[in-house]
């Protein structure tokens, strides 16, 4: 600021903020200004941080606010923020001074009229319908006739009312009762906790865990039926083990249980009628059934009985069972005595026709021609032709004779002059002709001796010569030798 | 024809039963001697059918939860 210039500039006299106390004036102002508003738009983006407060956009075509649901608020909320939800929010402005923001604080959330609502239910079914949920084969069969009943329904009212009178009509059974709010934020969870509950019980426990489930309510507004369309009421619907009836509404009002209940019912009462058989007709059809058995059983036994009585009319007399083979008898001993002398005269023609031809010319010219056959064959019989024929086969005989002495005498020949020469051979081989030339063997003893040592040895010796032995020597005694091998230095002249 | 004993068998059961026995007796097609047998399996299916229809007795309870929202017991439902 300068001291010359004493112009104050525009606006110096306003005062001067600090940031945070611009902040909390304009933290005041909103706060004061919008301490209570309901805001409608779109939900944008929606984060649910593990704290548990929901952070959101609510946004039109143009701009944007923040929004958050603190914890304790978001879990009452009957209708939980989903994206893209047109909503009306209601709760009170705030700042964020710390970010220069500015962002509402949503105590309650309600969806912006009834398209918004139908248009998010078709979301919820148009998803759960793509799991698979709907479909006709996860559908289970409901009992013929469930011993225990458990209805979650308001205990007070018309609806379980109505159920109870129309299960008295049609079979009495035991029904156990599960009370839920049938509207507002509490339905949905407690109607889950109750499928859920029946389900846990055990079968023939303390509590008798039903073999059949309905959930019903009456008619009213879409709104108030919202509980029965969340997607939690759906979803234990579908993992209950028992099966499940639903009659939610009227006819027309059509919720998201109603697409995954074993069976839909229009009303609370048709879901009675679904529920059981009518004692009194099956009463009547069990009678029906007596009589019928008895019927047949006996008509089983008559119906033998009867055609018993008609084979046995049919069976003949045992006396009339004789009649005709008697008849047959009769009339066969009538004809016997006839009959036998018809045979005898048959007989007694033919004999006299077959001795007719026996003659004794007749036996005799056969013996002539027989004796005539005889002459013949004895003419013809001439020993000339065997004679003839024996000298022949004799003459053969002899010429075969001779050439047989002649071949014989010429081999013993030929054999013999082989044998004369084998034994000149084996005479020109033998050691005599060797003496023959002039040598001579000496012995000694009997044995052959080549050597003057052996001969001095031998206390006789002995001289072979071609024409005869000399013994050389006192005692030697000319001894017949045994042909002897003749010694080595003689076999090497071979 | 199931082996199951017919006191075991449920309404259902005994009522399926029963008809295919009286429709065999009816045809007529059974020896006497299995008709007879026939006819007491009958009568049994027919006892059992009619003991399940005495049973409909009527006991209406509603359960009674805690604060948490878990079953208790029950207690008896007068005047519905």
């Amino acid at each position: 600021m300068s001291d010359l210039i004493d112009e104050p500039s525009e606006g110096e006299n306003t005062p001067e903020f600090t940031v945070t106390e611009i902040s909390g004036a304009v933290k005041r102002t909103i706060e004061g200004t919008f301490g209570h508003v309901r805001v409608k738009g779109e939900i944008g983006r929606v984060s649910r941080p593990r704290s548990g407060h929901v952070y959101l956009d609510l946004k039109d075509d143009r701009n944007v606010l923040s929004g958050v649901i603190w914890k304790g608020v978001a879990a009452r909320l009957a209708v939980q923020p989903e994206e893209g939800m047109e909503v009306v929010t209601t709760g009170k402005l705030t700042t964020f001074g710390g970010q220069s923001k500015y962002q509402m604080v949503i105590e309650d959330i309600a969806p912006a009229g009834m398209g918004a609502l139908m248009a998010m239910l078709e979301k919820r079914k148009a998803a759960l319908a793509a799991e698979g949920l709907f479909a006709p084969e996860r559908k289970r069969e409901l009992p013929y006739l469930p011993e225990v009943i458990g209805v979650i329904t308001s205990p007070s009212g018309a609806v379980i009312r109505d159920i109870l009178h129309r299960l008295r009509d049609r079979f009495p059974r035991k029904v156990l009762i599960w009370p839920v709010a049938v509207q507002g934020k509490q339905c949905a969870p407690e109607v889950t906790r109750a499928i859920e509950g029946f389900n846990a019980m055990t079968p023939g426990g303390a509590l008798p865990r039903p073999d059949l489930l309905i959930v019903a309510r009456g008619g009213g507004s879409i709104e108030d039926l919202w509980g029965f369309n969340e997607e939690i009421v759906a979803r234990a619907a579908v993992a209950s083990d028992i099966p499940l009836i639903s009659a939610v509404g009227h006819e027309t009002d059509t919720t998201l249980i109603d697409y995954v209940s074993d069976q839909r019912a229009p009303t609370p009462t048709a879901a009675a009628e679904l529920a059981v058989p009518v004692r009194s007709e099956l009463l009547a059809w069990v009678e029906e059934q007596g009589a019928r058995l008895t019927r047949a059983a006996t008509g089983a036994v008559d119906m033998r009985k009867q055609r018993l009585r008609d084979l046995s009319r049919a069976m003949p007399k045992p006396e009339s069972l004789l009649d005709s083979p008697r008849q047959r008898l009769d009339r066969a001993t009538e004809r016997l005595p006839a009959a036998l002398t018809r045979a005898a005269q048959v007989k007694r023609l033919r004999l006299s026709e077959v001795s007719g031809s026996l003659r004794p010319a007749t036996l005799m010219r056969r013996v002539d021609e027989a004796r005539a056959r005889l002459a013949d064959r004895a003419a013809r019989l001439n020993p000339d032709l065997l004679t003839r024929d024996v000298k022949r086969k004799k003459d053969a005989f002899e010429q075969i004779s001779a050439r047989l002495s002649r071949v014989a005498t010429g081999q013993v020949q030929g054999w013999t002059n082989r044998l004369q020469a084998l034994e000149r051979i084996r005479q020109t081989l033998g050691y005599k002709e060797t003496l023959n030339r002039g040598y001579a063997v000496v012995r000694g003893d009997g044995d052959v001796v080549t050597t003057a040592k052996a001969a001095k040895k031998a206390a006789s010796l002995e001289i072979e010569f071609a024409d005869g032995r000399y013994a050389v020597g006192a005692g030697a005694a000319p001894r017949k030798a045994k042909p002897k091998e003749t010694p080595p230095d003689q076999g090497s002249l071979f | 024809m199931s082996d199951k004993p017919v006191d075991k068998m449920s309404f259902e059961e005994a009522m399926a039963a029963l008809e295919a026995v009286v429709g065999q007796l009816e045809r007529g097609d059974v020896p006497l001697e299995e008709s007879i047998t026939l006819y007491e399996r009958g009568a049994e299916l027919k006892k059992r059918c009619e003991a399940k229809l005495k049973e409909a007795e009527e006991k209406v309870a509603a359960i009674t939860l805690g604060e948490d929202g878990q079953p208790t017991g029950t207690k008896p439902v007068e005047g519905l």
